[in-house]
């Protein structure tokens, strides 16, 4: 009955030489002999985190300030730098100046972010809500921040409600970006799943939809908090009697380099503070995905 | 033990866990599903079996309401669970919660626990699904879909994707569960061996039909190594089309 046998190919092995390269070894990490110089190397390579590159460069900016390489209005030394900091607040200028731009980027950052979640969560979870949304800020997205400037200038005139449109805008659309495109793409697979075990509507947006997009969020998160910082600059620097922008301007007009580089740090150091407040969050949040660690 | 039972025809007449008539499900010009009868009783563990693309996956998704037919009609229990191929498990949620996904009331966490326990999974109520092996991540899925006391329980390849001793092991999990969990049971594999396991009943599709049925009355032993087993699969690898390779 079986005439179908498969014959077995007959191989014809040559008398091959034992290949010996290309051969690898592993034994545990533990193994590997840890002299003290091998981990004081370690500890060496990066010493201080995400932070080493900006400490280094901090160094050698001093190190050329004081070897006489800048000119003290080109760019003064970080110690100088520190130093009208210090003078500035002393002279009551700063602090009231700092309280006055967190206050702003706060107002701004909470509607900007109350909207773009808003908006985002009905155009993510309903058709409408894609239509009635997604034209008006991909439309949004495309125009440059600091162009609608003048314009709501002249809309919302030069006080308080233009400086906080602006950054609200700026915080809003990405946001809306990212959690449209983040619950869109929540596995399909997962929602057919859970529709499947009788989970109704709330189920499904809470357990599935939600913590499923929570990933995306997080960058539109990050992306918000830079662009609201954008605003604050755009929106300060154009017109303003105090705040850090007017700091900046203030300076630049007087050639004080120092205090035009007090603002720009504040800046920057609220940018670093947002990036690590994400983290923080990505940290708590996310602990359930299983992430690429680099070595 | 008597040996297998070869008919034609389902049975009739019983109190069915799932009523296929007539049904037609077609993709663009081809027919997947053509005029397709098929009973399933309470309680029942019907495999089916075929190759690969011959609409057994196309059957299933109907039974569970994920698809509507072209034509015919089906009936099924308003309580039903699926177990995918893929565990399908949340990785953001916990274990426990994943299997309360569908679950509602104050005794949700203890019944989840419960089916955890039967499933061989206790104490790991707490874990991640990423810190899960395919197994166990496979019995949480199965432990989903059983948690809500289902009537009709639908199996699309659910071991397929498991070693074979893994596989082994969720058969001998699946016969005692089936002891405790009083449901009817579709199971869609093409692994002959695995449908003279489990099965009650075995149906060969064949051209977007049910082909031939074989009752399976044999003994747990006998399921394991006897004459009528043998004969059972012969049977099956002939409706299969694959009489001669074996």
């Amino acid at each position: 009955m079986t005439d179908i046998g498969l014959k077995s190919p007959v191989v014809v092995r040559a008398a091959e030489p034992p290949r010996t390269t290309g051969r690898e070894v592993f034994l545990p990490r533990d193994a590997r002999r840890r002299t003290a110089l091998h981990t004081l190397g370690r500890r060496l390579r990066w010493p201080l985190g995400v932070y080493t590159t900006p400490v280094v460069v901090l160094i050698a900016w001093e190190v050329l300030a004081r070897a006489g390489v800048l000119k003290k209005t080109y760019a003064p030394a970080p110690t100088s730098i520190v130093r009208s900091a210090v003078d500035l607040w002393q002279q009551g200028v700063l602090g009231p100046d700092l309280a006055i731009s967190l206050q702003r980027a706060g107002i701004g950052l909470a509607i900007g972010l109350t909207v773009g979640i808003v908006a985002g969560v009905l155009g993510g979870l309903l058709r409408s809500g894609e239509y009635l949304f997604n034209g008006v800020v991909q439309i949004f997205n495309t125009i440059p921040l600091l162009a609608v400037l003048p314009l709501m200038i002249v809309w919302f005139g030069i006080d308080e409600l233009t400086k906080v449109l602006l950054i609200s805008f700026g915080a809003g659309v990405p946001m809306y970006l990212n959690l449209f495109a983040a619950i869109r793409g929540v596995d399909q697979r997962l929602i057919e799943m859970a529709r499947t075990t009788g989970a109704g509507d709330w189920r499904l947006v809470t357990r599935v939809l939600v913590p499923g997009a929570l990933p995306g969020f997080l960058v539109g998160l990050r992306f918000s908090l830079a662009y609201s910082v954008l605003g604050l600059v755009a929106a300060e620097t154009v017109n303003a009697d105090k705040g850090l922008g007017f700091l900046i301007t203030q300076g630049q007009t007087y050639l004080q380099t120092g205090q035009v580089f007090v603002g720009l740090v504040i800046y920057s150091l609220l940018g670093l503070l947002a990036d690590q407040f994400v983290r923080v969050l990505e940290r708590v949040l996310l602990r359930w995905r299983p992430s690429y660690e680099a070595s | 033990m008597s040996g297998t039972v070869v008919t034609r025809e389902t049975r009739p007449g019983q109190q069915a866990g799932a009523a296929v008539e007539q049904v037609v499900r077609r993709f663009g010009d081809r027919v997947v599903l053509d005029h397709l009868e098929l009973t399933i009783g309470a309680e029942e563990l019907v495999v089916l079996l075929g190759p690969s693309g011959c609409g057994k996956s196309t059957l299933l998704r109907l039974l569970a309401g994920l698809d509507r037919p072209d034509g015919g009609r089906v009936e099924v229990p308003a309580k039903r669970a699926i177990v995918f191929q893929a565990d399908r498990l949340l990785p953001w949620q916990r274990v426990l919660r994943n299997v309360t996904l569908g679950l509602h009331g104050p005794d949700a966490d203890r019944r989840a626990l419960d089916v955890l326990a039967e499933v061989g999974l206790a104490g790991r109520e707490k874990a991640w699904p990423k810190e899960l092996s395919g197994g166990e991540a496979q019995r949480v899925s199965l432990a989903r879909a059983l948690v809500s006391e289902p009537e009709l329980v639908l199996l699309d390849e659910p071991f397929a994707a498991l070693d074979a001793i893994t596989r082994l092991r969720m058969h001998d999990l699946v016969r005692a569960l089936r002891s405790k969990h009083h449901a009817a049971m579709l199971l869609v594999t093409h692994d002959v061996d695995e449908a003279i396991a489990l099965a009650d009943r075995i149906l060969v599709m064949s051209n977007g039909r049910i082909g031939t049925s074989h009752r399976v009355e044999l003994s747990a032993a006998d399921r394991e190594a006897s004459v009528a087993r043998e004969e059972l699969r012969a049977a099956l690898l002939n409706d299969l089309g694959l009489a001669n390779q074996h």
